[in-house]
C-alpha cells in the first residue's frame, strides 16, 4: 500500500479511537449551548421581527452552529497544545508519515465530537421547541452538506490556532475573538440592529454562513425574509465555506510544520524535564 | 557506516554546546554516549534524528542527511526519547498495533515491518499490561512501552535516550538483557546515551564520552580501562578545601604536595585509580568549569 494511504487509513482508526477516548468530555462542550438553550426557552414567546414566528425557534440554528465553531475549533485548538506539549506531536514527527496521520485522526475525532455534542443539544432542543422542521428528508440532506463544508471550513482555523498559541491559558484571547464574532454573526438574532459596516465584517467569517445555512435547513422557508438578502443565501453560503475551507487547508498544514519544526527544540526539551520531574518527583538536568 | 560525523557544530545564541563532534557507528553496533548532564548527549542525538538542525558540520545518518531525510529514511530508524507522558488514554497493545501500522509500507521480505504487537509486548515483558492504559503504567514499565514503539518499525537503527533513568535494579538488569538480544538478532545499529559509566560497559561494544562539547574517549571498556591503568588518585584536604587529582606518578606528586604545603596538607588518601573513579574526577572538574589535566591526557590518548 501507499504509505501516504496507509497513514491517512491509520489516521482514521486514530480518529474512532479518539473519539471514544474524548466522548466521556462531551459534557465540557455541551454546558454552553445548554445554557443558551435556557435562555431561548425563556424567551420563546418574543418574536421574529415582522413575523409571528418564535425568536427561541429562530435561534436554535444559530446557537447550534456556534456549538459545531466552539467545540471544533476550540476543541482542536486545545488538544493541539496539550499534545505540543506532551510529546504526542513530536511522536508522530517520529514516525512515518506520522504527522498526515495525526491531522487526519484528530480532524476526525473532533469532526465527529462536534457531529456528537450537535445532537447532544438538537434532541432536547427538537423536544422544546415546536418549530423546527426536522420531520422531512430535506432539512436532514441541508443538514448534512452544510455540516461538511462547515467542519471544513473551521476545523482548519483550530489547527492553527492551536499552533499559533503556546500556552491553554492564552486561548482565552482566541475565546473572547470568538465571542464578539457570536455577537455580529446574527447567532442569537436577525442583524438588524447593526450598522451595516459590522454586518459586513460578520459575514466575512464563516459562523454567519454557518448559521444561516443550518436556518435554512431547520427552519420554515418563510423565515428566510428576516435574513439579511431577505432569502437563504445558497451559493454564497456554498461560496463563503468553500473559500474557508480551501484556505484553512492550503495554510494549516504549512503552519503546523513550522509549529512542529520549532517544538522539537527547547520545548521539547522542557516537557521532558517536567514529565521527568512528574516521574521522579524531583529536579534533574 | 550507519552514522557518521564530521565537525558537528551546535551552538544556541552565544553558547557553544557541541564543539565539533566527529563519530562513526557501524551496522549492528552497539555505542553508549556518555557524559555528564548539559555535555550535548541529548543535543547530539536530537540532530541525528533529524529533530534538531545542527549549526556546522557533516551529519549522514543510514546514508542520508537528516535534516533532509524522508519517510523512507525516518521509517528505518527508532526513536526513544527520554520521558514521555504522550496518548495517556491509549492502551498498550492498541498504541503499538496503531504506531505499528505506518511501518507495514516500508517492509521488504528481508526485514517485514512492523513487528507484531504481541511478540513485541512479550519482548519488553509487558504482557501482562496489553491492555492497560498507559497513564496506570508504572514509570518502569512505560520506559519499556517506549522502547517498544522505538522497536516496532523494525529499525535499523535505535537511538535511546537515557533508556533506563527511574529503573529499579532488576528492571535495569532486563532492560540490558533486551539491548543485547536485539543487536544480536536483529542486527540493530544502537546509539544510546546515559550518564552511568556502569551501564554503558555492560550496554555497549563501544563508549564514546562527550565532555564540553566534544568527544573526549572512543574506545571499548576494556580498552579505557588500560589507558587509565597505571593512574593513581590522590585526595586530600588545603585550607580547608577538599582536593582530588588522577596522577601518572603518585610518589613524585605526593612528595612535590609536601614540599610545598608542609603540614597544610590534610586528610591524605592515595589509591589506585579504578575507570569509574577517573571518569568522575572528569565529570566533577568539567561540572566546576576548571580546566581538566585529566581530559586533555584522556583526549591525547583518544587521538
Amino acid at each position: 500500500m501507499n504509505p501516504r494511504a496507509a497513514a491517512v487509513r491509520a489516521g482514521l482508526t486514530r480518529g474512532r479511537i479518539e473519539f471514544r477516548h474524548n466522548l466521556g468530555q462531551a459534557y465540557g462542550y455541551v454546558f454552553f449551548p445548554t445554557i443558551a438553550l435556557i435562555v431561548m426557552y425563556v424567551l420563546r414567546d418574543n418574536t421574529v421581527p415582522g413575523t409571528d414566528f418564535s425568536l427561541g425557534d429562530r435561534a436554535i440554528p444559530g446557537i447550534l452552529a456556534m456549538n459545531l465553531v466552539f467545540t471544533g475549533v476550540m476543541g482542536l485548538a486545545v488538544m493541539l497544545i496539550t499534545e505540543r506539549e506532551d510529546g504526542t506531536l513530536l511522536r508522530a514527527k517520529a514516525t512515518p508519515n506520522g504527522v498526515l496521520g495525526y491531522l487526519t485522526g484528530k480532524v476526525t475525532s473532533q469532526a465527529a465530537m462536534s457531529i456528537a455534542t450537535m445532537f447532544i443539544v438538537l434532541v432536547p432542543a427538537a423536544l422544546l421547541f415546536d418549530g423546527l422542521r426536522l420531520d422531512a428528508v430535506s432539512p436532514w440532506l441541508t443538514l448534512a452538506w452544510v455540516l461538511t463544508l462547515g467542519l471544513a471550513a473551521t476545523l482548519p482555523l483550530g489547527a492553527i490556532i492551536g499552533s499559533l498559541f503556546t500556552h491553554p491559558r492564552n486561548l482565552r484571547f482566541a475565546t473572547l475573538l470568538l465571542m464578539g464574532l457570536v455577537a455580529i454573526s446574527g447567532v442569537f438574532r436577525p442583524l438588524d440592529a447593526l450598522p451595516e459596516w459590522l454586518r459586513w465584517v460578520g459575514q466575512a467569517f464563516p459562523l454567519y454562513w454557518l448559521g444561516l445555512g443550518m436556518r435554512s435547513a431547520m427552519l420554515p422557508d418563510a423565515l428566510a425574509s428576516a435574513e439579511i438578502d431577505g432569502s437563504w443565501q445558497r451559493l454564497e453560503t456554498i461560496c463563503a465555506l468553500g473559500a474557508w475551507a480551501v484556505i484553512g487547508f492550503a495554510a494549516a498544514p504549512a503552519i503546523l510544520r513550522r509549529m512542529a519544526r520549532r517544538d522539537s527544540g527547547t520545548r521539547a526539551r522542557g516537557a521532558r524535564r517536567a514529565a521527568h520531574r512528574e516521574r521522579t518527583g524531583h529536579r534533574t538536568g | 557506516m550507519v552514522i557518521e560525523t564530521r565537525g558537528l557544530r551546535m551552538r544556541y545564541g552565544t553558547t557553544d554546546v557541541l564543539n565539533g563532534v566527529d563519530l562513526r557507528v557501524h551496522q549492528g553496533e552497539v555505542v553508549a554516549l556518555l557524559g555528564p548532564n548539559g555535555a550535548g548527549k541529548t543535543t547530539t542525538i536530537e540532530i541525528l534524528e533529524g529533530f534538531r538542525r545542527r549549526s556546522a558540520g557533516q551529519v549522514r545518518v543510514l546514508g542520508t542527511d537528516p535534516d533532509h531525510g524522508d519517510e523512507a529514511w525516518r521509517a528505518r530508524l527508532g526513536v526513544v526519547l527520554q520521558s514521555w507522558r504522550d496518548h495517556r488514554r491509549w492502551r498498550v497493545r492498541e498504541l503499538l498495533s496503531h504506531l505499528g501500522s505506518y511501518y507495514a509500507p516500508y517492509g521488504t521480505p528481508g526485514r517485514p515491518r512492523p513487528f507484531d504487537p504481541d511478540e513485541l509486548i512479550a519482548r519488553v515483558g509487558l504482557t501482562g499490561q496489553a491492555t492497560t492504559m498507559l497513564t496506570k503504567l508504572s514509570g518502569g514499565q512505560r520506559r519499556r512501552l517506549d522502547v517498544a514503539i522505538g522497536l516496532v518499525g523494525r529499525p535499523d537503527l535505535l537511538f535511546l535516550d537515557e533508556p533506563t533513568v527511574g529503573f529499579d535494579p532488576q528492571a535495569r538488569q532486563e532492560f540490558h538483557d533486551l539491548v543485547h538480544r536485539l543487536s544480536a538478532e536483529e542486527d540493530t545499529a544502537i546509539v544510546l546515551t546515559t550518564h552511568d559509566l556502569d551501564e554503558a560497559e555492560k550496554l555497549s561494544d563501544r563508549i564514546l564520552i562527550l565532555m564540553g562539547g566534544q568527544i573526549v574517549a572512543d574506545s571499548t571498556a576494556a580498552q579505557l580501562a588500560r589507558q587509565v591503568a597505571g593512574k593513581t588518585e590522590v585526595r586530600f584536604t588545603h585550607a580547608g578545601r577538599s582536593h582530588v587529582r588522577t596522577v601518572e606518578d603518585a610518589t613524585d606528586y605526593v612528595r612535590e604536595l609536601f614540599a610545598r604545603h608542609g603540614a597544610a596538607i590534610e586528610d591524605l588518601e592515595v589509591r589506585r585509580a579504578r575507570l569509574e573513579d577517573v571518569y568522575l574526577t572528569m565529570v566533577r572538574e568539567f561540572e566546576s568549569g576548571r580546566p581538566s589535566a585529566v581530559q586533555s591526557a584522556w583526549t591525547e590518548a583518544a587521538l
